[in-house]
C-alpha cells in the first residue's frame, strides 16, 4: 500500500447535521455554518433556544414546545446527581488535586457512563423501552434480577434490574417528582404508562423505581434511540460535575474525605490465629 | 431493596486488598512489600501480578512484552492514535490526548471490544470443548445466535494474514514458548470458520494477543485489563509530531471537505 497521501472522496467527512459556507479566499474558515439547513449565527442564535438548538443536533427537526419542555425537564433531572454521587465525586477528585478542568469531566463521564446510576443503565433501561413498549407482560422478565450472562463483554455484568433503585425501599420524593412531571408533559406517553405501571413492575422487579429509570421513559417519550439517550445522559450529567469540581479547588484537599484504611493483607498486620 | 448487601456494611473505614501507600515508610502492593518484594521486579510483571496476583516467568514477561511491542503502530490515521494527533494539533495536554486515545481504543470494529469477545468465545468454546463437544458444533451454535464471531475476520486487509501474527510465533518459537492450548483453539476456529464462510476469516492478532494472555493463566476479565496499554506506545509519536507542525496543521480538512446531505437552507421562523 502506497504511504503518499491522495486526494479523494474517502478524506471527505460526510454528514446531515452541518454545512458550511467558506470565507472568501480563505477555505479554512468557515464564514456562515448551518445546522440542518438553519443558519447557526444568523437565524438560530437570535430566534432559538439552547434547548430548541441541543433538539435539533439530534433530530432532523425542532422540538414542540411540548418536546422542549420534556428535554428540559430531563436536563434539570441529571444536570447535578450531587456531589456523592461517583461521577460528581470523580470531578471532584480532579478539581481537589488540580487536575485540568477537561480531567474533572473526563472523570465524570468514565465514572458515570456505568450500569449503576450511568448511562449504560440508561441505554439499557432504553433498549427495554424499545422491545418491551408499554406492554406490561413483555416487561416483567426484564425487570427481575439478572442472570449471569451466557455471553460476557467488556463492561461489567449488571447487578440490578436497570431503571429501578437496588438500594431502596421505595422510591424517593424526586423519583416521584419527575415521573408526574414527564407523565403531566406527555399525556398519553411512555412517563404516563410507566406512572400508572409502577406498581406491577416494581413488584415484579421488588425494587422501586430509580431516576435512571424515569428518565428512560423521557427520551422514550422524546423518540430517541438508546445509544442518543446514553450520550444525552452522559452530557446532561456534566454541568453539576464541573461546578463541584471547581468549587472543591477552593475549599482544598483538607477538607476532601480521604477515608481511613484498613490493608486486610498488609504482610506487616498480624495474622489472626 | 438488595437484601443481600447492606451499605451500612461498607460505610466507614475502606478495607482493602489492593493495596495503599503510608507517604515516609512503605507501600502494600496486593498485599506485598512493592519495594522489598518488587525491587528488581520488571514492570510487566508487577503490572500483572496487580491483575492475576501471579508472578510470571521470565520467559512468559518476555513474550506479553512480545504482545505490547508488535502492535505498537505510531499511525496517526488509525482512529485511536488520530485522537492523540489532534490533541497535540488543537494544542491540548499529553495526559488529555493519551487517555482518550487509550478510551476510543475500546473499539468494537478493532479494539478491545472485539478482543473480549474472542476471549470470551475462547473461554466458551474450550470449556465446551472439554465437555466432549466438536467445535464445529461449538462454533454453529455460537453463529445461531450473533451473525458473527469477533476476533476473526480483520477489518482491514481481511484476506491477508495479520502481519503481526508470524512475528509473534517466530518470537514464540525463539524463546521456547509452545503455542498453548487456547493459541491453537485460535488457529482451530480459524479453520472452521473460513470453511463455513464464502472467504476466509482469518484470526486477528486481537485474538492472538488474547489467546496467549489465556495460555500465560489468564482469564478473559484479566486480559481484558492486560490489554488496555497494548496501543500506547503508539500514541506519543502522534502527538508529538502533531505539536511539532504549527497549531491546527494536522489532519486540515477545508470547508470543502465537508460534504452535507442533510436538509435544504431554511428558515427557523418559516
Amino acid at each position: 500500500m502506497s504511504n503518499q497521501a491522495s486526494e479523494s472522496t474517502q478524506d471527505c467527512i460526510h454528514s446531515e447535521i452541518w454545512d458550511e459556507d467558506a470565507q472568501e479566499g480563505n477555505p479554512f474558515r468557515a464564514d456562515r455554518c448551518y445546522c440542518r439547513g438553519y443558519d447557526v449565527f444568523g437565524d438560530l442564535l437570535p430566534n432559538a433556544s439552547y434547548i430548541a438548538y441541543l433538539f435539533l443536533l439530534f433530530r432532523r427537526e425542532k422540538p414542540t414546545p411540548q418536546q422542549a419542555s420534556i428535554m428540559e425537564a430531563l436536563m434539570i433531572a441529571l444536570a447535578n446527581p450531587g456531589p456523592r454521587d461517583p461521577s460528581v465525586h470523580a470531578a471532584m477528585c480532579a478539581g481537589v488535586g488540580g487536575s485540568p478542568a477537561a480531567a474533572a469531566l473526563v472523570a465524570a463521564l468514565s465514572v458515570g457512563a456505568g450500569s449503576y446510576g450511568g448511562a449504560r443503565e440508561i441505554r439499557l433501561a432504553l433498549e427495554r423501552w424499545a422491545a418491551c413498549g408499554k406492554d406490561i407482560e413483555a416487561w416483567r422478565p426484564t425487570v427481575l434480577p439478572p442472570a449471569k450472562p451466557e455471553r460476557s463483554v467488556v463492561w461489567p455484568d449488571i447487578e440490578h434490574a436497570p431503571g429501578f433503585d437496588p438500594y431502596a425501599s421505595v422510591s424517593s420524593t424526586m423519583v416521584n417528582q419527575l415521573l408526574h412531571r414527564l407523565a403531566s408533559l406527555q399525556p398519553g406517553g411512555c412517563a404516563e404508562w410507566l406512572l400508572e405501571s409502577r406498581q406491577a413492575l416494581e413488584a415484579a422487579a421488588g425494587l422501586p423505581l430509580s431516576i435512571c429509570g424515569v428518565v428512560a421513559a423521557g427520551f422514550t417519550d422524546l423518540g430517541f434511540s438508546p445509544a442518543e439517550g446514553e450520550m444525552l445522559a452522559l452530557l446532561f450529567r456534566l454541568p453539576g460535575a464541573a461546578a463541584h469540581a471547581i468549587e472543591q479547588v477552593d475549599v482544598g484537599f483538607r477538607k476532601f474525605p480521604f477515608f481511613a484504611i484498613d490493608v486486610e493483607n498488609d504482610p506487616l498486620k498480624p495474622r489472626k490465629t | 431493596m438488595n437484601k443481600q448487601i447492606n451499605l451500612n456494611d461498607y460505610l466507614g473505614v475502606f478495607k482493602t486488598k489492593a493495596g495503599a501507600c503510608f507517604p515516609g515508610d512503605r507501600a502494600i502492593f496486593r498485599g506485598k512489600e512493592l519495594h522489598k518484594d518488587f525491587y528488581h521486579a520488571d514492570w510487566m510483571e508487577l503490572f500483572v501480578f496487580g491483575i492475576t496476583q501471579k508472578r510470571l516467568s521470565a520467559r512468559q514477561v518476555k513474550i506479553l512484552h512480545a504482545l505490547w511491542v508488535y502492535t505498537s503502530y505510531p499511525d496517526a490515521r488509525l482512529w485511536n492514535n488520530r485522537v492523540a494527533a489532534l490533541a497535540g494539533t488543537a494544542r491540548s495536554s499529553g495526559a488529555l490526548g493519551i487517555s482518550a486515545a487509550i478510551a476510543v481504543s475500546e473499539a468494537t470494529i478493532y479494539g478491545w471490544q472485539a478482543a473480549y469477545e474472542a476471549a470470551d468465545f475462547l473461554e466458551r468454546a474450550k470449556a465446551l470443548q472439554d465437555k466432549g463437544k466438536l467445535l464445529a458444533d461449538v462454533i454453529k451454535e455460537e453463529l445461531a445466535v450473533r451473525p458473527r464471531i469477533r476476533g476473526w475476520g480483520r477489518p482491514v486487509g481481511a484476506l491477508q494474514e495479520d502481519e503481526r501474527i508470524p512475528v509473534m510465533l517466530k518470537r514464540m518459537e525463539e524463546e521456547g514458548e509452545p503455542q498453548g492450548e487456547y493459541l491453537r483453539l485460535a488457529f482451530a476456529i480459524e479453520k472452521e470458520l473460513s470453511a463455513m464462510s464464502s472467504r476466509p476469516l482469518l484470526t486477528t492478532f486481537a485474538t492472538v494477543f488474547m489467546a496467549v494472555s489465556l495460555d500465560v493463566g489468564m482469564s478473559a476479565r484479566e486480559a481484558y485489563l492486560f490489554l488496555l496499554p497494548c496501543f500506547l506506545a503508539g500514541m506519543p509519536p502522534c502527538y508529538q509530531e502533531a505539536c511539532e507542525k504549527p497549531e491546527g496543521a494536522t489532519f486540515v480538512l477545508p470547508c470543502s471537505q465537508l460534504k452535507y446531505s442533510g436538509p435544504a437552507r431554511r428558515n427557523w421562523s418559516g
